[in-house]
């Protein structure tokens, strides 16, 4: 079966096309003076400049982390560009009808129609090209309930109490080497604010495109979800297929205060590099939630682009009875390679994670599970339940589990569970002696192992990361 | 239907069949027996085309078609059907939508449409009903967690829905309490018909008190070594095999 395994995963990345179009790109380099422009170039107010500084300074002093289980060479963040924008959008559209039409192109081809009419029903997207923020949809409709869904760009100046307040309050500056950078040069990203008691009426969604060669995308995003609220927000990314690895550092924060509730899902698809290895994105990505009195944060993740991916979506369950979940896919195939997985920590009473990893390795790709539960002294009654399955196709590839547990808590209660299995044999002889063909059987038993994970994501995601996977898997099996 | 020249075939260099001929017309039930490793098993594998099995020798015609010319899944849709000894699981994909990618792979082949989900869930509810499996089933995954009478009831269900020309049963009545192995019997019967063929292993005669065979075969040493009726099953419950492995050097 082996050989039949692959030659299945090997289908062109689709998303994989350049735009040609006239941008403004600073040259690679990385200094104050560019950070200075930046702040300048979205005439950023005084103290931003000075919270960026702060953690260019940081990043300064720190080093890369080399504790992951992932190879790649030295990266020269000297030789990466951190600000690139299509010039067009140096005045910031006030409507779809000011928008650069082969940017409008751009994302019908990638199959994602911007006109509202035209958009998918229930979805507000917010489109982010490179370092900018090209348009967020259905603006008006969301404001009528007072849900604040805009670039953080505007948010800056339009909301800079919220801004201000809750910017760096999960993710500190110094919290970790890609943080450090992102804080010091993130370009855009998105902005959400859903008011006390508010069900936001849709979908909320942001878009990452990378276009421009030897850029790097810092973008940050921010959610806040006040007191007995709740969002439900999905992100997807993708890039042209090039020769040169890629850098994309991003942050994201969450804030749930008091019985709100935020589901956080991911579609990433980032160019994983050709068969040989050669280019794709490197993301190195810092997700983190807190969770106050009764809230919950719960991130679905399905993993299948990138080069090397390092992303470990966290929790701070720091209220009493607050919940924290995380669901993942992770699909590596070719040389691709991924370290990722998630941190629970339990500082609140009563306070319940739950951890459904499920890692696919196929091709010579390397996939690591890297997990966190801490129960601190405070967590009476603390509950964290891990399962943690990985799943190989041929027998080129690797899987490897780095489970963190951490108990100060006697009365915790903390399950552990891992399997890992291969594509049998067995079930490829039943799938094809039912008249299935290999691929469809290999996709079928593949999308069956991620099913627990699958069911936590919206209704029109669930079906495009089953497709997504299938792509993912093509050649996996010969 | 199916006719089987002098067929040779190994497993990791071991040489199991070794000259098996057997006819098998429209409509007509073969049961074969025999001894632990005398092939049995390896026939089916061997007919549905598992990795791992060599032909060396010999040809298989199959309702007019070189079977050896033909994919696992090919077979599969062209109407052989093998119900497995051992079910394998497969957790999280369910049965239904395992069933009717199954039936839609095999409409394709012949030509015709895929199924609407909905006609699809009648048939299978029909199928569920008739082999005494709760609907329940249908939407769990395949085989995940089934006890070992349900997994084969479950085979016997998708024999159902395929409506395949050749079905080959192997040993489907390892495991099964006489009321399991009544209802994969009746299931069976329902089936027969003048234009669809079974071969039936089995180990023991008892499942042959359901599901009457036209022709009983014995193999031995790779080998078809004795045919005759119903009866020959009986005589050998009574006598066992070495009186006719014997023979078969």
């Amino acid at each position: 079966m082996s050989e039949q395994v692959e030659h299945l995963i090997k289908k062109e990345y689709a998303a994989g096309f350049h735009t040609t179009i006239d941008s403004e790109t600073l040259p690679p380099g990385l200094n104050e003076d560019v950070i200075r422009f930046i702040s300048a170039k979205k005439n950023e107010p005084e103290w931003l400049l000075e919270w960026r500084l702060k953690a260019y300074q940081a990043w300064l002093e720190m080093t890369e982390p080399e504790w992951a289980h992932v190879k790649y060479e030295d990266i020269d963040f000297q030789a990466v560009s951190y600000y690139s924008a299509p010039k067009s959008m140096d005045e910031k559209p006030k409507s779809l009808d000011e928008v650069d039409p082969e940017l409008l192109r751009t994302y019908e081809k990638l199959g994602i129609p911007l006109h509202e009419q035209a958009a998918l029903a229930g979805v507000a997207m917010d489109v982010v090209f490179d370092s900018v923020s090209v348009v967020t949809t259905f603006r008006e409709k969301l404001f009528e309930v007072g849900v604040i869904f805009c670039s953080i760009s505007e948010a800056v100046h339009k909301y800079p109490e919220l801004v201000k307040k809750y910017i760096g309050s999960v993710v500190p500056q110094r919290d970790n080497y890609y943080a450090a950078l992102n804080s010091a040069v993130f370009s855009d990203g998105s902005f959400v604010y859903i008011p006390k008691g508010v069900r936001c009426p849709m979908e909320l969604s942001t878009y990452f495109r990378i276009n421009e060669q030897n850029t790097g995308q810092f973008e940050r995003t921010l959610i806040i979800a006040d007191e007995g609220s709740h969002v439900s927000y999905l992100e997807g990314c993708t890039a042209p297929m090039r020769d040169e690895n890629q850098l994309h550092a991003a942050v994201v924060e969450l804030i749930a205060l008091d019985n709100a509730e935020i589901k956080y899902s991911t579609v990433q698809n980032w160019y994983p590099g050709n068969e040989e290895g050669k280019g794709g994105i490197y993301n190195f990505v810092t997700k983190r939630g807190v969770c106050h009195t009764n809230a919950k944060i719960s991130w679905t993740q399905v993993e299948t682009g990138s080069a090397v991916t390092w992303k470990y979506p966290s929790c701070i369950l720091r209220g009493d009875n607050s919940v924290g979940e995380f669901y993942s896919v992770a699909l590596t195939n070719n040389y691709q390679q991924a370290d990722t997985g998630t941190k629970m920590i339990h500082i609140g009473k009563n306070t319940r994670s739950t951890i459904i990893s499920k890692g696919i390795s196929a091709g010579k790709s390397s996939n690591a599970y890297r997990g966190l539960v801490r129960i601190n002294p405070g967590a009476e009654g603390a509950r964290n339940y891990t399962q943690c399955d990985s799943l190989l196709i041929g027998d080129k590839c690797g899987a490897h589990t780095f489970p963190y547990i951490e108990s100060k808590n006697p009365s915790a209660v903390i399950e552990h569970e891992a399997t890992t299995s291969k594509v049998s044999e067995d079930q490829m002889f039943l799938c094809q002696q039912r008249g299935l063909d290999a691929e469809k059987a290999v996709s079928m038993i593949v999308n069956g192992f991620c099913r627990e994970v699958f069911k936590e994501l919206p209704m029109e995601f669930a079906v495009e990361a089953g497709k997504l996977l299938e792509v993912s898997l093509e050649g996996s099996v010969g | 239907m199916l006719r089987i020249t002098d067929l040779f075939a190994r497993v990791e260099e071991k040489e199991i069949l070794k000259g098996l001929n057997l006819t098998v017309k429209p409509g007509e039930v073969h049961a074969i027996m025999g001894p632990n490793g005398a092939g049995k098993s390896t026939l089916g594998n061997v007919l549905s085309g598992r990795e791992g099995y060599e032909v060396t020798g010999g040809s298989v015609d199959f309702n007019g078609k070189n079977l050896f010319d033909l994919e696992i899944e090919e077979r599969a849709r062209e109407g052989l059907f093998l119900a497995f000894q051992y079910p394998v699981e497969i957790p999280g994909v369910s049965n239904m939508e395992f069933l009717k990618a199954s039936v839609d792979a095999k409409r394709k082949h012949h030509g015709q449409a895929e199924l609407s989900a909905v006609e699809f869930m009648k048939m299978a509810r029909e199928a569920s009903k008739r082999v005494s499996l709760d609907q329940a089933f249908l939407k769990r995954g395949v085989n995940e967690g089934f006890s070992g009478g349900e997994k084969k009831r479950n085979e016997i269900m998708q024999m159902m829905l395929l409506e395949p020309s050749l079905c080959i049963l192997d040993e489907t009545d390892s495991g099964l309490d006489i009321d399991a192995l009544q209802v994969v019997a009746n299931g069976v019967n329902a089936m027969r018909s003048a234009e669809r063929s079974f071969i039936v292993v089995t180990h023991y005669q008892r499942l042959l008190d359901y599901i009457v065979p036209d022709y009983v075969h014995v193999l031995a040493n790779g080998r078809i070594v004795k045919t005759g009726g119903k009866e020959l099953a009986l005589e050998l419950e009574e006598k066992g095999y070495a009186w006719l492995e014997n023979e078969a050097v």
